[in-house]
C-alpha cells in the first residue's frame, strides 16, 4: 500500500514538474526602461519570415536589439519605461500578401500619425488588396491605438533573408520608423493583424498564438 | 422475476470450445502490470510518431506550419494501444483469435494487484479511486494556478498561451475526472454487492475502462510538453482547428476517454439489469443504484457523440476535412451542437451519482425511511431523459435559429421539476427524523444547499433575456462550479466517508473528517459566490485581464480559493493516517448501523462477495419500521419462498408487526 | 435510558418537545419563519439592490434584462429561503441529542410517501416552472429578441422603420465596426446615437467571437461566414463597455475595447467627420456586405464579399488583388448611395433636427435595401 502511495506521489511531482517546466518556457524580457527617466528610447526590432531558430524554425518573428549588447533577442517582451518617447525602427525583412482586413493598412496612434520609410518619406495609409503593395506584417497595440503597417519584400531578391536573425545593412527589409509616447504603467499586448501563420487554418495560430514569435507585451514600467 | 443468479467463477455450464490447451502461465519477470504498460505506451508513441511522419511529412500544411498533427495523433492513439497491450487488456481476446485458452492470471494477494489488471470489481474500484484522485488534486493544483493569475487585473504570471493552457487542462482533467468520479470507484465497488452479485457483467470489460480511463490521464497531459491547447475545455471549432499540436492531445485525450466512459456504462448498466440478486425488484433496488442505472445510460447513449466530434476535429486536423471550417462546406455549429448534445448529458453524468449518494446516505443518519423512494428514481430517470433535449440552451447567443430559443427554455426550465424531486425526497427524509451528524452527513447536507445556489442561478441562464448577460461569463462559471463541485465533489466525499470502513476496513477520523468538512464548506462558498457577482459585473470567462475595479472581489475568491484548495489537503491527511498509518482505527461491518445490503458483508468483503447469493427480501430503507424483514437472507435459509411476494419476517426487535400497507412490501 | 412507546404503540424514540402530549406545530413554524424572511428579503432586493442591478438601464434590452433578472430573483429567493429554513429547522429541532430514548423514531406508513405533500410539491413546481416560461418568452420577444443573437434571418424584429445598422467585424483579437450608411466605412470606435434602434451585424473574419456590449445588453457570437443580427435601442448616453465573451485565442483577454453613447447631434457629427477622414481607406476596403469570406487556407487573405462567388471555384484566390473589387454588384448601391447622402446631410448641417431626419433617411434607406 505504501509503495502504491509512494508511485502515487511520484506521478503528482512528475505533474507538477511538468507543469512548472511549462510554465518556465516564457521567452525572456528585453529592458528598456531602467535607466532612462525622462528623454526617450530608441527600440530597434526586426521581423524575420521563416528563418529563425529554436523550436519553430519556421514561424515567422521578432528579433529586438537589446539596447545594453546591441544583440538581437528572439522575443517579444519588451520592458519600456512610462510616459516616455518611444523612438520605434523595424526592419522588415520578411516578404508581403495582402491584409486580411484594409482598417489594418493605415497607421494610427503614433506621433503625427504618421510613420516614415526607409527614403524618408512619410505615410499614412497602405493599399493592403494589391500586389504591389505587399503587406508583410503590422505592428499593432490595440489598447493604445497604435497601428503600423510593415510592407513586404520580394522573395526573388538574391539578397533576401534567409537565416536569422537578418542583417539590416546586407539583406533586402523595409525600414519604417515611427515614434509613440508610453501612457502609464501596465502591460500592453501587441499583435500582427496579417495572418501570417502559415499553415493554420486562418492563418492565426502557431506564431500567431505564441508569445515570442508575433504576439508580445510592452511592458510599461512605472 | 426468475432467479437470475449471477454465475459463479468457475463459469458452470459454459461450454469452452475445443483448444489446444492453455497457455502457459508466464513466469514471474514477464509478468504484466503498469510498468510494462508504460513501456508499451512510450513504444507505441514512438511508433506512431514514426508512422504519421512517414505519411503526412510532405503535406504542403506540415511544411509551413511545421506541425505534423498526424504525427502526434497516431503517436497517442498508439501510446495508448500500447498502453492496454501492456497491461495485458487484449491478452484474453488475442489467445481466443488464435484457438488458445488464455493463462488464467491469479488475483495477486498483496498490493501489486493494484498496479495489474484485476477482474475483482472491488480492485478495479479502489484503482478507480486512487486515479479519481489523481485526477481531481492535478486538476485542483492547476486550478489554483488560474486564481494566482487572477490575483492581478493587467500583470502577469504567466503567458496568456500558457494561462489559457492551464484553463483548458485544468477544465479537461475536472471534466474527465468528473464523469467517471462516482460512476468510476463507488459504481465498480459498491453496484455488485447492493445487487447481491458477485461480479460485474463483463469484468474483462470493466478492467478494460478502467484503464482506459488512466491512459486518458497521461493524454491529456501530454498537451503540456506539445504546447498547450487555446479552446479551454469546449474545444469551439474552428480555433481548434487552428491551434497547435496540443489540442490533438485534447481530442485524441476526450475520445480515449469517451471509449471508457461508454465501456463502463455498458457494463454497469448490463450489471444492474442482468445480476441482481434472486428479490431485489426494481422497487427495491437501492436508490443509489438507480442513479447509477440513469448515469450508465446517459454514458452509453451520449459519450458516443463525443467520440464522433473529436473524431471529426481530430480529420479536420490531419486530413484537412474541414467539417467545422465554414469556408469550404463545413460548420462551425457543427462542433458546438454535436459537443454540447454530449455535454449537456454530461453534465447529469456528473449530478446524478451524487444525488444517489446523498439519497442513499441520509435514511442511515436520520434512522427514518426515504421519502418518496418512487419520486427519487422518476426524478433520476426524468433528468436523465430531459437532459437529452436541452443542449441548445448553451448556443442562446450564437446564432441559432431563434425560434428554438423559447423551445430550449422550457425544457430547459422544465428539467428543474425533477431536480425538484431530489430536494422533495431529501426534505421528506428529514422531516421529524433522529440526525446524527456524522461527516458524510454532514456533506450530504452541504450538497442540498449548494447545488440549490447552482440549480436556481440555471434558471437564470435559462432566461433568455438573463443570459444575455450572463452567458459566457463568470456567472455561468460560478453555476457549474456549485452543481458540479457544490453537488457532486460534496456528494462525493459523502460517499468517501460513508464506504470508507467497508472500502478499506478503516474508519477514517471524525475530528479531521469534520475539520475537512468546514474548511472545504466555508471556502467552497466563499469562492464561488463572489464569482456570480463577478459574472454580473462583466468579467468573461477564461481572460487573463479583467477591469481594475473587479481586483477586491477577485483577490478574495482567490484566497478563499487557496484555502479550499488547503481543506483537500486536511483529507489526504485523514485518509493517509486512518487508512495507512493509524493500526487502531479498524473498522467493524458495518459501523454506521446501515440496511443496505453492501453493510452486511464481512469486512473485508470476501473475494466472491457472497457465500451464497443473497435473497433480497426488502428495500434497504426499513428504518423505524417494527417487524420489517431484514434486508435480505444472506444464509440461503429463505430461498425457497423467492418468487412469492415478501413476507414480512419477524425481525427480532418486539412484538409488533408493522402494517404491510406502509411496510416494506410497498414500493414494489 | 428507557424505552418510550412511540404515537402507533411501537417501541421507539420520540423527540424531547413532543413528550407529554405537546405537538408543536412545526409547519406553521416554518411557514412564518419562511414568509417573514421571503417578504423582507425580496423588498429589500427590489428596493434596495433591484435598480443597480446589471446590466443598467442604458437601452431597452438592458433594462430588460435588469427587470427579468430582478422578477426572477424575487421569484427565487423565496425558493431559496424556503429549503434553507426548513434545513436549518430541521437541523436544529431533529437532531438526535433532541431526542429522548433508544433506537429509531416510528413514523409510520407517511415516513415513506405522502400523497398529498408529493402531488402539492410536483405542481407548485410546475406552475412555477411554467409561468417562469411564459415570462421569459414574453420578454424575449417584446424588445425584439432581447439584446439576444437572432442568427441571419431573425423572427422578433422591432417595429421602428428607422434601424441603424452597424456592423461588428471580429477578427482576432479586435472588434472593428463598419457603418453602412457612412460610406461603409470602417473604425474600432463603437459611437452610436441615443435614442435610436440600432442592429448590431456581427461576422467573424476567422473564429468564432462574441460581442458582449455589456451596458448595452446585448451579447452575439460572432461566427465566419454568417451574419448575426441582435437588436437594441438606447435610452442613455454613456461609456459602454465591449469584451469578446468566446474564447478565441490567446489574446481572448485583451480583447476588449470601449464604446459610447452620444445624442444624435453628436452622432452625426462625429459621423460625417469620420467618413471623412477615412475616406482614404474606405476606398481601398472591400465593398460593404453582411458576410466575408476570408481565406481559410493560411499566411494570406483579404476578407471580400460572399456574393457572387462560387464556393468551389477555380479562381478563388482570396489572396489576390482582384476579388474584392469584382465582386461589386449589389452591396455597392447601397454604399453609394448612403455616401451621397451623408454628404448631402453635411451640406445641410448638423443641428438637431435635421440631424435626426438625416439618421432617420439613412437608415430607412440601410434597412430598406438590407433587412
Amino acid at each position: 500500500m505504501a509503495i502504491v502511495l509512494g508511485m502515487f506521489a511520484v506521478v503528482l511531482v512528475l505533474v507538477v514538474f511538468a507543469a512548472m517546466s511549462f510554465v518556465g518556457s516564457e521567452p525572456a524580457t528585453v529592458d528598456f526602461a531602467s535607466g532612462h527617466h525622462g528623454g526617450s528610447v530608441t527600440l530597434v526590432a526586426q521581423t524575420d519570415g521563416a528563418v529563425g531558430t529554436g523550436a519553430h524554425p519556421t514561424w515567422v518573428s521578432y528579433q529586438v536589439k537589446t539596447p545594453s549588447t546591441h544583440k538581437w533577442v528572439h522575443t517579444t517582451l519588451w520592458q519600456l519605461p512610462e510616459h516616455t518617447k518611444i523612438n520605434v525602427t523595424i526592419y522588415q525583412f520578411d516578404s508581403g500578401g495582402p491584409l486580411r482586413n484594409q482598417h489594418w493598412g493605415q497607421v494610427t496612434g503614433t506621433d503625427g500619425t504618421t510613420a516614415t520609410r526607409t527614403t524618408g518619406t512619410t505615410f499614412k495609409i497602405i493599399n493592403g488588396t494589391t500586389s504591389k503593395t505587399p503587406i508583410g506584417h503590422t505592428f499593432t497595440v490595440p489598447a493604445l491605438g497604435i497601428n503600423v503597417p510593415l510592407m513586404g519584400v520580394t522573395t526573388s531578391k538574391k539578397n533576401f533573408c534567409t537565416s536569422g536573425p537578418c542583417t539590416p545593412t546586407k539583406q533586402l527589409n523595409h525600414k519604417v520608423t515611427f515614434s509613440f509616447t508610453t501612457p502609464g504603467p501596465g502591460n500592453y499586448h501587441f499583435q500582427c493583424f496579417i495572418p501570417c501563420g502559415a499553415g493554420h487554418v486562418f492563418g492565426n495560430g502557431g506564431p500567431m498564438q505564441t508569445l515570442g514569435y508575433m504576439g508580445g507585451f510592452l511592458e510599461v514600467m512605472a | 422475476m426468475s432467479l437470475d443468479i449471477a454465475p459463479p467463477p468457475d463459469r458452470i455450464g459454459v461450454v469452452e470450445p475445443p483448444t489446444r490447451g492453455p497457455l502457459a502461465r508466464r513466469p514471474a519477470w514477464l509478468s504484466q502490470h503498469i510498468g510494462t504498460a508504460a513501456i508499451g505506451a512510450v513504444a507505441g508513441y514512438a511508433l506512431g510518431h514514426y508512422l504519421g511522419n512517414t505519411i503526412a511529412s510532405g503535406y504542403v500544411h506540415v511544411q509551413t506550419a511545421a506541425e505534423n498533427d498526424l504525427a502526434v495523433v497516431l503517436g497517442l492513439a498508439l501510446g495508448v494501444v500500447g498502453w492496454l497491450l501492456g497491461i495485458g487488456v487484449f491478452n484474453y481476446p488475442i489467445a481466443k483469435m488464435f484457438g488458445r485458452k488464455p493463462a488464467e492470471v491469479p488475483e495477486a494477494a498483496n498490493w501489486t494487484r493494484y498496479v495489474r489488471m484485476s477482474l475483482d470489481h472491488k480492485t478495479v474500484g479502489l484503482q478507480y479511486l486512487i486515479a479519481v484522485f489523481t485526477f481531481l488534486f492535478t486538476g485542483g493544483l492547476l486550478a489554483m494556478a488560474i486564481r494566482t493569475e487572477l490575483l492581478s487585473p493587467t500583470s502577469h504570471i504567466y503567458g496568456p498561451g500558457t494561462y489559457i493552457s492551464i484553463v483548458g487542462e485544468h477544465g479537461t482533467i475536472m471534466m474527465m475526472m468528473a464523469s467517471s468520479l462516482v460512476v468510476g470507484p463507488l459504481g465498480n465497488w459498491l453496484v455488485p454487492l447492493m445487487i447481491g452479485s458477485r461480479r460485474m457483467a463483463f469484468p474483462r470489460i470493466e478492467a478494460a475502462s478502467f484503464w482506459i480511463f488512466s491512459s486518458g490521464y497521461f493524454v491529456i497531459l501530454t498537451a503540456l510538453p506539445l504546447g498547450g491547447f487555446p479552446t479551454g475545455w469546449t474545444g469551439y471549432a474552428p480555433l481548434q482547428t487552428q491551434a497547435d499540436v496540443g489540442m490533438d492531445a485534447y481530442l485524441v485525450g476526450f475520445f480515449v476517454i469517451g471509449t471508457g466512459m461508454i465501456l463502463a456504462g455498458f457494463n454497469l448498466l448490463v450489471t444492474v439489469i442482468h445480476y441482481r440478486a434472486p428479490g431485489l425488484t426494481w422497487g427495491r433496488v437501492p436508490v443509489f443504484v438507480w442513479s447509477i442505472i440513469a448515469t450508465s445510460a446517459l454514458l452509453a447513449l451520449a459519450t458516443p457523440t463525443l467520440a464522433v466530434a473529436c473524431y471529426f476535429g481530430i480529420l479536420d486536423r490531419t486530413a484537412t476535412t474541414q467539417l467545422y471550417v465554414n469556408i469550404h462546406g463545413g460548420n462551425s455549429y457543427l462542433w458546438e451542437d454535436l459537443f454540447w448534445f454530449f455535454g449537456h448529458p454530461e453534465v447529469y453524468i456528473m449530478a446524478l451519482p451524487g444525488f444517489g449518494i446523498v439519497a442513499e446516505i441520509l435514511p442511515v443518519f436520520t434512522r427514518k425511511p426515504l421519502f418518496g423512494y418512487r419520486v427519487a428514481t422518476a426524478g433520476m430517470i426524468g433528468v436523465a431523459l430531459l437532459s437529452f433535449f436541452v443542449w441548445q440552451h448553451h448556443l442562446f447567443q450564437s446564432g441559432i435559429d431563434p425560434a428554438m430559443r423559447p423551445l430550449f427554455m422550457l425544457t430547459t426550465e422544465l428539467i428543474s421539476i425533477p431536480t425538484g424531486f431530489i430536494y422533495l425526497v431529501g426534505m421528506g427524509t428529514l422531516w421529524k427524523a433522529k440526525i446524527r451528524f456524522e461527516v458524510p452527513m454532514l456533506f450530504a447536507l452541504a450538497l442540498y444547499f449548494n447545488f440549490l445556489l447552482g440549480g436556481v442561478s440555471g434558471v437564470f441562464l435559462s432566461d433568455v433575456p438573463v443570459n444575455v448577460t450572463v452567458h459566457g461569463g463568470f456567472f455561468v462559471l460560478s453555476h457549474f462550479h456549485y452543481t458540479i463541485m457544490g453537488g457532486l465533489v460534496f456528494g462525493f466525499f459523502a460517499g468517501v466517508y460513508y464506504w470508507t470502513p467497508k472500502l478499506t476496513g478503516k474508519m477514517l477520523n471524525k475530528k479531521l473528517g469534520k475539520l475537512h468538512f468546514w474548511a472545504m464548506f466555508i471556502f467552497f462558498n466563499l469562492t464561488f459566490f463572489p464569482m456570480f457577482l463577478i459574472g454580473l459585473f462583466d468579467q468573461p470567462r477564461r481572460v487573463f485581464e479583467y477591469a481594475n475595479r473587479l481586483q477586491t472581489l477577485n483577490d478574495f475568491a482567490s484566497v478563499c480559493a487557496f484555502l479550499l484548495g488547503a481543506s483537500f489537503l486536511i483529507f489526504v491527511v485523514n485518509f493517509v493516517w486512518s487508512v495507512f498509518i493509524n493500526p487502531v482505527a479498524t473498522a467493524p461491518a458495518n459501523p454506521w448501523g446501515s440496511k443496505g445490503l453492501e453493510w452486511q458483508t464481512p469486512t473485508p468483503v470476501p473475494p466472491y462477495n457472497f457465500e451464497r447469493i443473497p435473497v433480497v427480501l426488502s428495500d434497504p430503507y426499513t428504518y423505524g419500521e417494527v417487524g420489517a424483514p431484514p434486508v435480505a437472507d444472506l444464509t440461503g435459509a429463505a430461498f425457497a419462498t423467492v418468487g412469492a411476494p415478501p413476507r414480512p419476517v419477524d425481525g427480532g426487535s418486539g412484538a409488533h408487526t408493522y402494517p404491510p400497507a406502509g411496510g416494506p412490501g410497498q414500493d414494489q | 435510558m428507557s424505552q418510550v412507546v412511540g404515537g402507533d404503540g411501537a417501541v421507539g424514540s420520540v423527540p424531547v418537545d413532543e413528550q407529554g402530549g405537546r405537538r408543536p406545530n412545526h409547519v406553521w413554524r416554518i411557514v412564518g419563519i419562511w414568509v417573514v424572511l421571503s417578504v423582507v428579503g425580496d423588498l429589500v432586493f427590489w428596493f434596495v439592490a433591484g435598480p443597480h442591478v446589471p446590466p443598467g438601464t442604458m437601452t431597452t434590452t438592458a433594462s430588460g434584462a435588469q427587470f427579468d433578472f430582478n422578477v426572477l430573483f424575487v421569484v427565487a429567493l423565496p425558493v431559496i429561503l424556503g429549503v434553507w429554513t426548513y434545513l436549518v429547522y430541521a437541523i436544529v429541532m431533529w437532531r438526535a441529542s433532541r431526542w429522548v430514548g433508544e433506537g429509531d423514531p416510528v413514523r409510520g406508513p407517511t415516513a415513506r410517501s405522502n400523497l398529498k405533500v408529493q402531488v402539492a410539491w410536483i405542481v407548485t413546481t410546475t406552475i412555477t416552472v411554467l409561468a417562469m416560461f411564459v415570462f421569459g418568452t414574453v420578454e424575449l420577444i417584446v424588445p425584439a429578441g432581447a439584446g439576444g443573437a437572432e442568427g441571419p434571418n431573425p423572427v422578433w424584429t422591432p417595429a421602428s422603420k428607422s434601424i441603424l445598422p452597424i456592423q461588428v467585424i471580429a477578427q482576432q483579437w479586435q472588434f472593428t465596426y463598419r457603418y453602412p450608411t457612412f460610406g461603409g466605412m470602417e473604425t474600432n470606435n463603437l459611437i452610436v446615437p441615443n435614442d435610436t434602434t440600432i442592429a448590431f451585424h456581427v461576422t467573424s473574419l476567422d473564429v468564432i467571437h462574441s460581442f458582449w456590449a455589456y451596458q448595452l445588453g446585448v451579447k452575439a457570437d460572432a461566427n465566419p461566414s454568417v451574419d448575426d443580427v441582435a437588436y437594441t435601442k438606447t435610452r442613455q448616453t454613456g461609456t459602454v463597455t465591449i469584451r469578446c465573451s468566446e474564447l478565441c485565442g490567446i489574446w481572448h483577454g485583451a480583447m476588449f475595447d470601449y464604446g459610447k453613447v452620444v445624442s444624435k447631434a453628436e452622432f452625426m457629427k462625429w459621423g460625417i467627420a469620420t467618413e471623412k477622414a477615412l475616406a482614404a481607406n474606405t476606398k481601398n476596403l472591400p465593398p460593404f456586405a453582411w458576410t466575408y469570406v476570408p481565406d481559410a487556407n493560411g499566411a494570406s487573405g483579404v476578407y471580400a464579399d460572399t456574393s457572387g462567388q462560387a464556393p468551389y471555384s477555380k479562381t478563388q484566390k482570396y489572396g489576390a488583388t482582384k476579388a474584392a473589387q469584382k465582386i461589386v454588384k449589389s452591396p455597392t448601391t447601397v454604399t453609394t448611395t448612403a455616401t451621397a447622402t451623408s454628404s448631402t446631410a453635411t451640406a445641410t448641417s448638423a443641428t438637431t433636427s435635421t440631424a435626426t431626419s438625416a439618421i432617420r433617411k439613412l437608415t430607412r434607406q440601410a434597412s430598406g435595401t438590407t433587412l
